[in-house]
């Protein structure tokens, strides 16, 4: 009787990737739904944008590669950067916009470095400066919140605004669209205003609401509840988003508790802009994240204080993107030289 | 009872044990066989050299290939009968290779070799002559390293004993049935390596999933009068029952790098070693049998056999009612270390502690062909009980960077197979790993042939270099004489020339030197002449210093 040869282990966990990629987009789906809710349907028209750019582009240069297609577009890693791309960018950016930025982030940032595994920078991350630095007037383009705003945009009207640039009737971009309680802080500190006050200005007033900003709170809000979901999963490392979170913590309220004027609250800094979004599923990206245990501390922490003083001191109102590509950078370094003890070693701990 | 560690390792998995299947009944004797398949090397070390003939009679228990290098074993008969080929057989190996074998017809008379066991009278031996018993009974590490046991016991007066009694792989019961079934020989065979090492202390470490054994060893251990032998249960982890990992769990020390655990006052032995030490002592009994577990869905009375050394797997197999038809894989060992062997011609070895033949849902082995891209989750490094950053070391196995896998410390790496139980990706990571040692190996090999030529290279460059420098040495000497023998004529009349002058010199010169040393003609002067002379020099020399002091 002859049998079948293998080599050991002969048995396993049953893990996949795909079940792991799948995890995270379930995740995704309260904060999602909830950014639609508050920030309308240019979200939506985002995520479709970058999806079927981002399946698309991934497929293209797969097929240029002789890859199997099928089998990496079902992993769902592009769908990841597809949602990832869709919450970060403004929704009524131009259809364009997205397209670009999805197409930066597949084909340069993830393909072009050998694909799933291999690429270097959080490709999102990429496609996300890339506009930033191309296009800084349309990624202004935010919507007025759910709550602030006089009249709602129709599933039509966003269409048009962003596949023409056709603004609805009387209306103009400006009356569209609004800064963001980050941007509007960022603007009135550098005014010499103080936040007291700006938290009370009868147009900016409504934008914030009890803890950070409207709709905001609630996205971030939800982005952590999957997030801690995702932990309990085990489909991410706990190091990063904590360490992430408690440097954020730390560090915005060293300031805030020696200037409340000028320095928001650590609260507001927790849930504003993308900070939820990128403690649990930007940051926690394994590929571009440091994979030491000591690395993915120094990494997370490392992240929380560049995001702060972006915030804080730099040229742009969110320095979540930024922040993950230079600690992207760093990884190399620290996961040399924070190699854990091996078992039997005395010399170094 | 109460699971207890004095501290855990890093790491470990939770795995599914399967160790009902196997477990629930007695060990049972292997019947006779007709042909049995002795390999020479069954252990670490150098393969014994062939001492018996082709054609010649052998006794049970007699010794069959031995050798008198330090790090190895000998094996013995396991039946009477006549060794009827000396030659290559195939045997249990990953590549199904070949390996110089004794084949034995048996005779069925179980006619054993005259047997003058020690007994109790061990407790008077000393280590050196205990140790050599059971280096000639061929007794190897039964957990499954197979090192020599007699080098290990070398070092003495350690303070620890670990009788190590985990069994942590699935599917494995054999060490369990043992412990249930033969309790007070293994505390017996402890005693007696407790005994040559000097031991103060021995624990018998088992799994908290395995309660009957633990109940057998203590019930053995309260007939003991001594306090020597203590039972401690360790809560189910795999792999606890990996040496250095079960040492850190019982003491809370780490075995050193590159170090043994001696350098940390402790000893382990598997509780299959004891046994056998025990049946060397009392029996004077080699190794030539052990207990083996026959298990999966592939076969269809799943049990333990007590199979003698050199039974093929084949036979052992029809005595557990034959395959089932679920039958896929045949696997030497448990499914985390173990090697898949696709034949079962193959005769059970001293290391065989388990064949699992499993069924086509029993086991997923990771996919050597088409596996996903590592994504760096470190699930992989949360479960290495050896804290390596296995990402790291497959990173740079795959990519031949084999000087940075070394420095990622790969030769830490104990393939206990954790990393790749839990990989996603499926990807094979042992696999590299056990690749890119042995290409270190290869390499480190290479190496040491290329030294050597490059240093046999030198030397013979060296010779040359000195031949001809003797030969023109030679040459010119040839020449020289040469030259002196032509030109001899014309410098004859120099020479005589040049001789008479150094001949006229020598003279003058001796003429003055005598004059400077003898001014008087005083040869040949009788004694009275001598001692005139001898006064008026004194007289002389008197007024000469007179003078001296005037003229002062």
């Amino acid at each position: 009787m002859l049998f079948q040869k293998a080599s050991a282990p002969f048995i396993n966990a049953r893990a996949n990737v795909h079940s792991i990629m799948y995890q995270v987009l379930y995740a995704l789906i309260p904060g999602t739904l909830a950014a639609i809710y508050f920030f309308g349907w240019g979200v939506l028209i985002n995520l479709i944008i970058a999806a079927s750019i981002c399946l698309l582009s991934e497929a293209l240069v797969l097929k240029l590669r002789a890859r199997p297609v099928a089998v990496t577009l079902k992993d769902g890693s592009a769908l990841i950067t597809a949602c990832l791309l869709a919450l970060a960018l403004p929704p009524l950016a131009p259809w364009w916009l997205t397209a670009i930025a999805s197409i930066f982030a597949i084909v340069i940032a993830k393909q072009l470095y050998g694909g799933l595994g291999f690429n270097l920078f959080n490709p999102a991350m990429v496609g996300y400066i890339v506009v930033m630095i191309s296009f800084p007037g349309q990624m202004t383009f935010w919507t007025e919140p759910l709550g602030v705003v006089d009249h709602w945009l129709s599933f039509a009207d966003t269409f048009n605004i962003i596949f023409h640039g056709a603004l609805p009737d009387q209306s103009s971009i400006d009356s569209v669209t609004m800064a963001t309680p980050m941007d509007t802080l960022k603007t009135q500190i550098g005014l010499e205003n103080d936040i007291e006050s700006t938290r009370h200005h009868k147009v900016y007033g409504p934008l914030f609401s009890s803890i950070s900003g409207t709709g905001w709170q609630w996205v971030n809000m939800l982005f952590l509840i999957s997030g801690i979901w995702m932990i309990k999963q085990k489909v991410i490392d706990w190091r990063i988003p904590v360490s992430f979170i408690l440097s954020l913590l730390l560090i915005s309220n060293f300031f805030a508790v020696s200037d409340y004027s000028s320095y928001p609250s650590a609260l507001f800094h927790l849930f504003s802009g993308g900070t939820m979004l990128c403690a649990f599923f930007i940051a926690t990206d394994p590929i571009s994240a440091s994979t030491t245990p000591r690395g993915r501390w120094i990494y997370g922490a490392s992240i929380g204080v560049l995001v702060y003083t972006i915030r804080t001191w730099g040229g742009y109102p969110d320095g979540i993107a930024f922040a993950i590509v230079l600690m992207n950078m760093a990884v190399p370094l620290l996961d040399y030289y924070t190699q854990p003890r091996i078992y039997g070693n005395k010399e170094i701990d | 009872m109460e699971s207890t560690t004095a501290k855990h390792f890093h790491g470990g998995l939770h795995l599914d044990y399967h160790k009902e299947i196997s477990s629930q009944s007695a060990i049972a004797a292997c019947k006779p066989q007709q042909r049995y398949v002795i390999p020479l090397q069954q252990h670490i070390g150098a393969a014994g050299k062939v001492i018996v003939e082709k054609g010649q009679r052998v006794l049970k228990g007699q010794m069959l290939a031995t050798t008198k290098k330090l790090i190895s074993a000998p094996v013995h008969s396991p039946v009477s009968g006549t060794v009827i080929e000396i030659g290559k057989h195939a045997v249990a190996h990953p590549s199904g290779m070949e390996a110089d074998c004794i084949i034995i017809e048996n005779d069925f008379q179980d006619e054993w070799l005259e047997r003058n066991p020690v007994g109790d009278n061990y407790h008077q031996m000393n280590s050196h002559d205990l140790r050599n018993i059971v280096r000639n009974a061929g007794i190897v590490g039964l957990g499954g390293a197979v090192f020599p046991t007699a080098i290990k016991q070398t070092e003495i007066n350690i303070n620890t004993l670990i009788i190590n009694g985990i069994e942590c792989e699935p599917y494995i019961t054999c060490d369990d049935r043992l412990m249930q079934e033969r309790a007070r020989e293994i505390l017996s065979g402890a005693d007696i390596i407790g005994h040559i090492i000097k031991a103060r202390e021995c624990i018998i470490a088992i799994e908290d999933n395995k309660p009957e054994a633990a109940a057998a060893i203590q019930a053995a251990i309260d007939e003991d009068e001594t306090d020597f032998f203590q039972l401690q249960i360790i809560p189910t982890l795999y792999p606890s029952g990996s040496e250095k990992q079960l040492i850190t769990l019982i003491t809370g020390k780490e075995v050193p790098m590159n170090g043994l655990p001696a350098d940390i006052d402790v000893l382990c032995q598997n509780v299959g070693t004891a046994y056998a030490i025990h049946q060397a002592v009392f029996k004077d009994e080699p190794l030539i049998s052990r207990i083996v577990t026959f298990t999966g869905e592939g076969i269809t009375q799943p049990q333990n056999l007590e199979v003698p050394i050199g039974t093929y797997i084949a036979d052992c197999v029809e005595q557990c009612g034959g395959y089932s038809k679920d039958a896929y894989c045949m696997i030497m060992g448990g499914p985390m270390m173990g090697y898949s062997i696709n034949s079962d011609q193959i005769p059970i070895v001293k290391a065989c502690n388990c064949v699992l033949v499993s069924s086509s849902d029993e086991i997923q082995p990771a996919n050597t062909e088409a596996h996903m891209p590592c994504i760096r989750c470190g699930r992989c490094v949360e479960v290495c009980p050896s804290k390596l950053l296995p990402q790291q070391l497959y990173w740079y196995s795959s990519t031949a960077n084999f000087e940075r896998a070394a420095e990622y410390h790969l030769f830490d790496c104990i393939e206990c197979g954790c990393c790749t139980y839990v990989c996603p990706s499926q990807i094979p990571l042992v696999q590299y790993y056990r690749s890119a040692k042995s290409e270190i190996w290869a390499l480190q090999a290479d190496r040491k042939k290329s030294d050597a030529a490059r240093a046999r290279h030198e030397a013979r460059e060296h010779r040359l270099l000195l031949q001809k420098q003797e030969r023109e040495e030679r040459l010119r000497k040839k020449k020289e004489a040469l030259n002196r023998k032509k030109g001899k004529t014309e410098e004859n009349e120099l020479d005589a020339k040049k001789a008479a002058i150094a001949e006229a010199l020598a003279r003058v010169k001796k003429k003055k030197e005598t004059q400077d040393i003898a001014p008087k003609n005083t040869e040949n002067l009788t004694a009275d002449q001598e001692r005139q002379i001898r006064e008026a020099d004194q007289r002389r020399q008197h007024s000469q210093d007179q003078d001296d002091s005037a003229g002062k």
